[in-house]
């Protein structure tokens, strides 16, 4: 079970500033047990996003983003849903965002942070993974987590210890900014590399009491 | 001049630098300065290089300083995070020390202590940022300072990465958070220099190429294998092996690279890795 909150509506709105037609897609997993992709959630933020002149082409629920066979099954095949917009909105915990990024060729924002871990993680198999940072930057970040996929955690990378995609502290381990740079070029947001991100926020990853009294969060009561 | 005013004139710029002992005994390192002293414009001290424990950079650079040397302080991430960065800094600058090196550092399990906690807090670019932050009277919280510091701050690049793209943009971000002078990794092929100056001479800042002393052939094949961006050419892998003189040879190399690169950039910064004593024979042997 990972937990995750929304992120606030003005940081929604910031991170999707450039697009027009966005698509929504949906986890029914965790984030649902969380409220962070319910119902009344995403309708708010359609109705918002509507009035700043905004297309919602279309939604769909996964009842796990991160179980590869549900996301082939129910997103991929409703491919029609998708194909026009601009980019996809994913209500998820940070690796079903990743999970979707790593399979499209679109840009994947996150609509929500991932705080922490109550039970089990994600079981999409892969690389992906979340470190439950609270502040998810992947909309910077082409849908690859810079704090798990870096050794050293890094938001403005590649070290210099990058070397032709390999990083540096092992051989054969990708180079997490490599991956990031090669993806950003090939869905043409270099632009967004360039940027200086800004520094993380390490309390964020410190649970909300609300989030502390959730059953979810706590597997022992 | 100080070394800031000094980038500012335009002068062409030497640089080499010292690594601090592991242990207390710091004698052979202050002999090594001692012989460069009026040959070179500022001393790098390295900041626990290779992720070796090993005396500070801080007061190493303090002590060089008491001697009327000019050190630069360098700074990595690795080991700190953006209270003690910002602390250093600080102190740094109560200790009369204005130049700094600001850069991520190799991780922690290719050190002596590969069971260390990596910090990385900050990175290369942000520790600029936050170096002009205390410059302006504010710390990273926004908090005002009682006093300020002034620093000369520089930055690293690999101009032989691959691929240099993603490196090009990072070294155009630490320009942005006010890098003033570049020290670039050891540099041995001078037509790929060329076409690194010309992709950024565009942004106007000093770049000082690295020249790191060979010591074998076996050090350069080992380089070649292992260190991100450097490659010896064959031509001067053979030159060391079949030399009889490993020294004179050496020296030789790293002279005529520096005559080389010197009208392609605006400095030299010399990586003696232990043979510290050479760098004076390198620079008679460059005429410099
Ligand atoms: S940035 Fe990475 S660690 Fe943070 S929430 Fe997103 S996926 Fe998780
Ligand atoms: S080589 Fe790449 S993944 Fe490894 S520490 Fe450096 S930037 Fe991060």
């Amino acid at each position: 079970m990972l937990v995750s909150e929304l992120k606030s509506m003005d940081e929604i709105k910031e991170i999707l500033k450039q697009e027009q037609k966005i698509f929504f897609l949906a986890c029914l997993g965790c984030s649902d047990a969380c409220k962070s992709s319910s119902k009344e959630e995403l309708d708010n933020l359609e109705e918002a996003l509507k009035s700043d002149g905004k297309t919602i082409t279309g939604r769909v629920d996964v009842d796990f983003l991160c179980n590869k066979v549900l996301v082939k099954i129910k997103f991929l095949r409703n491919k029609d849903k998708w194909e026009g917009a601009d980019s996809i909105l994913v209500f998820s915990c940070g690796v079903g965002v990743q999970a979707v990024s790593k399979i499209i060729r679109k840009t994947v924002y996150p609509a929500a942070n991932t705080k922490n871990l109550g039970g089990f993680q994600g079981v999409w198999p892969g690389e992906e993974r979340c470190a439950q940072c609270g502040n998810c930057v992947l909309d910077l970040t082409a849908g690859i987590c810079p704090y798990t996929s870096c050794a050293k955690s890094m938001l403005n990378g590649p070290c210099g210890g990058s070397n032709e995609g390999e990083c540096e502290v092992e051989k054969g381990r990708d180079c997490g900014w490599y991956l990031i740079y090669e993806r950003l070029k090939a869905i043409n947001k270099l632009a967004d590399f360039k940027k200086i991100r800004p520094l993380r926020d390490h309390s964020r990853m410190l649970p909300k009491k609300e989030t502390r009294g959730l059953d979810f969060y706590a597997i022992d009561r | 001049m100080s070394f800031k005013e000094k980038l500012k004139s335009g002068k062409f710029i030497i640089t080499s630098e010292v690594g601090p002992p592991k242990g207390t005994d710091i004698h052979v390192l202050l002999e090594d300065a001692e012989l460069l002293r009026g040959r070179v414009d500022a001393i790098n001290v390295t900041d626990l290089q290779s992720s070796v424990m090993r005396v500070g950079s801080l007061v190493v650079c303090h002590l060089l300083k008491q001697k009327g040397h000019e050190p630069i302080f360098q700074v990595t991430c690795r080991d700190r995070n953006r209270l003690a960065l910002q602390s250093d800094l600080l102190s740094a600058y109560v200790l009369g020390i204005e130049n700094v090196l600001a850069l991520t550092g190799d991780h922690p399990v290719l050190g002596d202590h590969p069971q260390a906690k990596p910090v990385f807090d900050l990175d290369s670019v942000s520790l600029i940022q936050a170096i002009r932050k205390l410059e302006a009277g504010y710390d990273l919280a926004d908090k005002e300072l009682q006093g300020k510091p002034k620093f000369c701050v520089g930055a690293v690049v690999n101009p032989g990465a691959e691929p240099l793209e993603p490196q090009l943009i990072k070294f155009e971000q630490k320009i942005r958070a006010g890098a003033e002078f570049i020290q670039t990794q050891a540099v041995y092929e001078t037509d790929k220099f060329v076409n690194f100056i010309e992709q950024v001479k565009q942004f106007k800042v000093p770049i000082f190429a690295g020249i790191v002393l060979l010591k074998s052939a076996g050090m350069a094949r080992f380089m070649n294998k292992n260190v991100a961006g450097v490659y010896v050419p064959d031509n001067l892998i053979k030159e060391m092996e079949q030399t009889k003189d490993k020294s004179a040879q050496s020296i030789e190399i790293a002279a005529r690279l520096i005559k080389e690169l010197k009208p392609l950039c605006q400095g030299i910064h010399i990586m003696p890795i232990g043979w510290d004593k050479k760098v004076p024979l390198v620079l008679d042997a460059a005429g410099l």
